[in-house]
């Protein structure tokens, strides 16, 4: 039975006076959609994911990828999209995969966010000469500072827990080896120590080509534990706790065996093809008791030398849950919200649990502060921070820093295809395939993804100069400096933020 | 742009009201005649040992009602209205009454926080306003220049061995009596020139503290932060002046090791605390709070990257600090030094001997 | 001619000076000033104003031509936005002295403030130049984008003091500051650079301090005999590479 759903699409353009047949575009295709047929490139438009790499690699520009024009009725409800869904799983039977994040919701809280400038009354300081500070401190803070008079010098009786010292407020999220290559791993391992931040191992373990940075990389301990042992612990410079993340709350994963490699098996220190089963829950954390152990147990490990991250995605609850984090003794929160990105998940969860990262900081941030232990952990938001005013409204909002995933994966080439899940990345980046991995440096990589933190870092330099501003610490929380424009009553009251214009 | 003015003589003579005010005056330029205020200390040497409230009440009735909370939490020896004369310009939109008022024994021991919590009820009330709650000490404010808030307040009649003074150019919030400076608590009194872009930061963070902000102006928080580091947290001046107007990360690299370790712990812990954009200060402390006994300090600092102006002088055992030096020859012709302070760096005036 | 200035309101002491300048008076004397603001602006041609007390803000601003020479301290802003003449101050001066200067001269007896010189342009013939006899506040030559900068050191106020601030020169695209003595790397701003002093900025700073110490009745060769710094840009253009389109 054949159904309009085998309506591709896309459909790939081929100019054939320019065409030079080279093939390039056909060795470089990783989904198959372009072959050799009849001495000249034949385009197989239902294989095609317009992930551009044919056309960037065309000597003569003689690809183009367009849209298909529906040709199903209208409908506002029954979408293209819901009808093909329906369709698909009609004919297999499962579970929609799907990856990077929800598609359903296209509303983004942070662009009805505004920001404030001075004018007059207050000097805009000029970011490019007057210094404008970044650094941040990623970490439990005392409530006060105790000093102690020694004749005529002070003594600190205060002890400082560990900290992460970050030149940006900008981090570079969890992503595992195994969802992506150790190409991408090891290029944003290089850029978090150009730019002075980190970048987190994921849940997979640590390649060895990798712990050269590992004093730059937080380190992951995820429910299946894998490539978790001591030198993993005692290299990083934190240790992350995953309890969920944004692009699928509550559900668990897993890598099939397929993609378990040699070099893959050896990090995640599992056998070769054996699936890898991440559960959704960690099994020795059925409750907040249980959390507080774990941290405990980590900070045990690392000998107190390293602050203990918990990453959740934002839930209703998310407020009270952090509350419990908090008290649990987490060094820092990573809220991940409902538009995160992910390499594989359900559709049906990526689209439709967990609330947007605003609102959920928001709450936090709120909450832990009329608890009174608003210094005792660091907030750090994620799930779809796209540019430098994204991570300004998120610290304005409370955010100690933001975490960035899918901007850094679009650094390194990435053009949001959504094919995460099928491992053929064509640009070496989602993928373990030798052929397509070589397709990414990690140094043209790292610098890529380098210069996209500086230009961010500099740009968050002219919105705080513009605010009258000198060092982020005066933004955090600073919900003063923000107006919202177009939001409804209740998001604003929850946002703490009042209408553009009062 | 607002005008301060702080005048201190370490070894407690009580200068009539002409000095501040003549000083003050001379910058009336730098304000627009939306806000005028004094602290004096050493105002009530007869009543030293009391709690003195200044208190604004929107009318006469809610005289009675603040009476009538007081008595519910703190004796009350003597209560009067503040005199005043009429004054063209100014409206009497408030007025002023003094309680010298204390703490029954069993609270003695936390007395000044028992004060604090008390003012912050009456301001909730709604129509009266604490504006200050030190002892041997005042704070008279209204709408209007300087000049016609001393008149407005017969100052004349007052002596005091430190004064502060300021002039308003309300920008963020309207001109109203609440709003013009000083801002005081317990014994802090501060004027402020300048407008601090970290209001929002400062104040949630102040919140986290038992603080509620209620005049509606940035300058309210900078009185609680040093409330908060010097009386609560017992930091050194110096050091609470870093955690206002830190040094850079790049100068705090530079320190030796011992003092690199004190500031980058202020810096991390009091980050929220951290006041930025353009001020210029000054805060004037008495003495004879529970606790914190000693000497009295006039303390005046600028932003980190100087946005604001501050000049400061001294005459024989006289201390001024200001705006504009012009506003201290006016009242001082010929002082034995004149300097500017570095930014972000306090300049210290002690006062010698026990209240 | 002598004016009183008192307790006159700014309005009515430059009131006063423009009628006296309009009827051709050239040589001014003003005592008691404390606190007027404006005075100068604006004034062209030849003139000598002598001035006794504390001038207010803005001394001398969009000045084109007149000396003024002030027998005290300064407050700020003098010489903002000035065209040409010269302003001699026998005590301190302030903050932002010499702000978007295109011309004439200012010299310091004492220290200055901060952001001295910031943005003060070369155009032509028009150079502008400050001396500061003592030390010189963070932000010294801020955007400096011409003109010269001279910080000597020698009539330190604070004597503890370091006779540069920080970030000096930051975003320096044109014009040079000399400072007698060595200046330590970290103290300058983005853009700008120590350099060796060549023949002939040696020429320009004998010149320069020549003029200086006849008005301040200094001893020249005194003033010569120690190592200068040079700062200068790196760059006419330090933030080509800021900005990216597509």
């Amino acid at each position: 039975m054949e159904m309009y759903s085998s309506v591709p699409e896309f459909r790939v353009d081929i100019d054939r006076q320019a065409c030079r047949l080279c093939k390039r575009c056909i060795e470089n295709c990783s989904f198959g959609a372009l072959e050799w047929r009849d001495n000249k490139v034949k385009a197989f438009n239902d294989r095609c994911v317009a992930c551009q790499r044919c056309v960037s690699m065309c000597p003569e520009d003689a690809i183009a990828l367009r849209r298909t024009p529906s040709v199903m009725s209208a409908h506002p409800i029954w979408t293209e999209n819901a009808r093909r869904d329906v369709f698909t799983q009609s004919r297999t039977g499962a579970i929609l995969l799907a990856s990077t994040g929800n598609e359903l919701h296209e509303q983004v809280i942070f662009d009805n966010l505004l920001l404030d400038a001075c004018q007059v009354t207050n000097p805009a300081i000029d970011p490019l000469r007057e210094p404008i500070e970044l650094r941040t401190y990623i970490g439990r803070k005392p409530r006060f500072v105790e000093l102690e008079e020694l004749g005529d010098s002070l003594r600190l009786n205060t002890k400082l827990s560990p900290a992460l010292k970050l030149e940006i407020p900008i981090m570079i999220a969890q992503m595992s080896y195994g969802a992506i290559s150790v190409e991408a791993h090891e290029a944003l391992a290089r850029a978090a120590v150009m730019r002075g931040t980190t970048m987190g191992s994921g849940e997979g373990g640590l390649h060895k080509k990798l712990y050269p940075y590992a004093d730059h990389i937080i380190v992951q301990v995820a429910s299946g534990r894998f490539g978790v042992h001591p030198a993993y612990l005692e290299a990083g410079a934190a240790v992350e706790i995953k309890i969920g993340q944004g692009a699928k709350p509550g559900i668990g994963g897993h890598l099939p065996g397929t993609k378990i490699t040699d070099e893959i098996s050896e990090t995640r220190m599992i056998p070769i093809g054996a699936d890898a089963i991440s559960p959704a829950p960690h099994h020795d954390i059925y409750s907040i008791e249980d959390l507080a152990q774990l941290v405990n147990a980590l900070k045990e490990a690392t000998r107190y030398k390293k602050p203990v991250l918990v990453k959740i995605a934002a839930v209703h609850n998310v407020a009270a849950i952090c509350s419990g984090i908090c008290r649990a003794g987490a060094d820092a929160i990573v809220i991940d919200g409902f538009r995160a990105g992910t390499g594989a998940t359900p559709k049906v969860i990526r689209d439709n649990v967990g609330i947007p990262v605003e609102l959920a900081l928001a709450s936090v941030d709120q909450r832990l502060r009329e608890e009174g232990i608003r210094n005792e952990t660091s907030i750090i938001a994620s799930g779809t921070i796209r540019n430098s005013g994204d991570v300004a409204k998120a610290i304005a909002l409370g955010a100690d820093a933001v975490k960035i995933g899918t901007a850094a994966l679009i650094a390194l080439g990435c053009t949001v295809c959504k094919r995460c899940y099928t491992g053929k990345c064509a640009w070496g980046i989602a993928t373990q395939d030798p052929e397509l991995r070589s397709r990414l440096d990690p140094v043209e990589g790292a610098q890529r993804v380098s210069n996209l933190l500086l230009a961010w870092s500099i740009e968050l330099k002219e919105i705080l100069g513009a605010a009258g501003i000198n060092s982020i610490e005066s933004l955090r929380g600073n919900r003063d400096r923000l107006r919202g424009y177009g939001l409804d009553h209740t998001t604003l009251e929850i946002l703490g933020v009042q209408p553009a214009g009062s | 742009m607002c005008s301060i003015l702080g005048i201190v003589n370490e070894n407690r003579k009580r200068l009539s009201a002409k000095y501040i005010v003549e000083g003050i005056s001379l910058m009336n330029d730098r304000c627009n005649g939306l806000g005028g205020g004094f602290a004096a200390y050493g105002l009530y040497p007869e009543y030293k040992d009391y709690y003195a409230l200044h208190i604004l009440l929107k009318d006469f009735e809610l005289k009675d009602q603040v009476a009538e909370m007081l008595k519910d939490y703190v004796n009350i020896y003597k209560d009067e209205e503040i005199e005043t004369r009429n004054v063209e310009r100014i409206s009497q939109d408030y007025i002023p009454w003094r309680f010298f008022v204390d703490v029954p024994e069993r609270y003695t021991s936390d007395a000044d926080n028992y004060i604090i919590d008390l003012a912050m009820k009456i301001n909730n009330t709604g129509g009266a306003l604490v504006i200050s709650s030190g002892k041997n000490m005042g704070v008279f404010k209204a709408i209007g220049y300087p000049d016609e808030v001393a008149r407005l307040y017969k100052l004349e009649n007052y002596k005091a061995y430190m004064w502060l003074a300021h002039g308003r150019y309300p920008t963020n919030t309207r001109g109203w009596w609440g709003g013009a400076h000083p801002f005081s608590i317990l014994d802090y009194s501060i004027v402020h020139n300048g407008e601090i872009t970290s209001y929002g930061t400062n104040k949630r963070f102040l919140e986290s503290y038992g603080y509620k902000c209620s005049y509606f102006t940035d300058s309210e928080v900078l009185a609680y932060l040093w409330d908060l580091l010097v009386r609560r947290h017992k930091l050194p001046i110096e050091l609470a002046s870093e955690v206002l107007a830190p040094p850079f990360w790049e100068q705090i690299e530079r320190m030796p090791p011992e003092k690199r370790r004190i500031i980058e712990a202020l810096r991390m812990t009091y980050g929220p605390a951290m006041v930025n954009g353009p001020f210029g200060i000054v805060i004037a402390n008495g003495s004879g709070l529970t606790g914190t006994a000693g000497n009295g300090t006039m303390v005046g600092l600028s932003d980190r990257i100087k946005l604001r102006p501050l000049i400061c002088a001294r005459k024989n055992g006289t201390t001024f600090m200001a705006s504009e030096e012009s506003a201290i020859k006016a009242v001082c012709k010929n002082p034995d030094n004149v300097w500017a302070p570095h930014a972000g760096k306090p300049t210290v005036a002690m006062v010698n001997g026990d209240v | 001619m002598r004016i009183v200035a008192n307790y006159k309101h700014y309005k009515e002491l430059n009131e006063e000076i423009f009628q006296a300048v309009q009827a051709g008076v050239a040589e001014l004397t003003l005592e008691d000033v404390n606190g007027q603001r404006f005075i100068a602006d604006c004034l062209k041609g030849k003139l000598n104003i002598d001035i006794y007390g504390t001038p207010g803000n803005d001394l001398g601003m969009f000045m084109d031509g007149p000396t003024v020479t002030v027998f005290g301290n300064a407050q700020d802003g003098v010489g903002n936005t000035m065209s040409s003449g010269k302003i001699i101050i026998h005590g301190d001066g302030r903050d932002i002295l010499g702000h978007s200067m295109r011309g004439g001269k200012i010299f310091v007896r004492g220290d200055v403030g901060y952001r001295v010189g910031i943005h003060m342009k070369t155009y032509k013939s028009n150079v502008p130049i400050i001396v500061a006899g003592g030390r010189a506040g963070d932000f010294l030559g801020e955007y400096m984008a011409g003109g010269i900068i001279i910080v000597l050191g020698i009539h330190n106020r604070a004597k503890k003091a370091e006779i540069l601030g920080d970030w000096v020169a930051t975003g320096q695209h044109g014009g040079a500051i000399y400072v007698r003595g060595d200046v330590d790397e970290s103290k300058l701003g983005n853009g700008a650079s120590q350099f060796r002093v060549t023949a002939d900025d040696e020429i320009t700073i004998k010149k320069v301090l020549k003029e200086y110490c006849q008005v301040f009745g200094l001893d020249l060769e005194g003033l010569l005999d120690a190592e200068f710094t040079k700062i200068a840009p790196l760059s006419h253009r330090p933030y080509a590479a800021l900005y990216t389109c597509e």
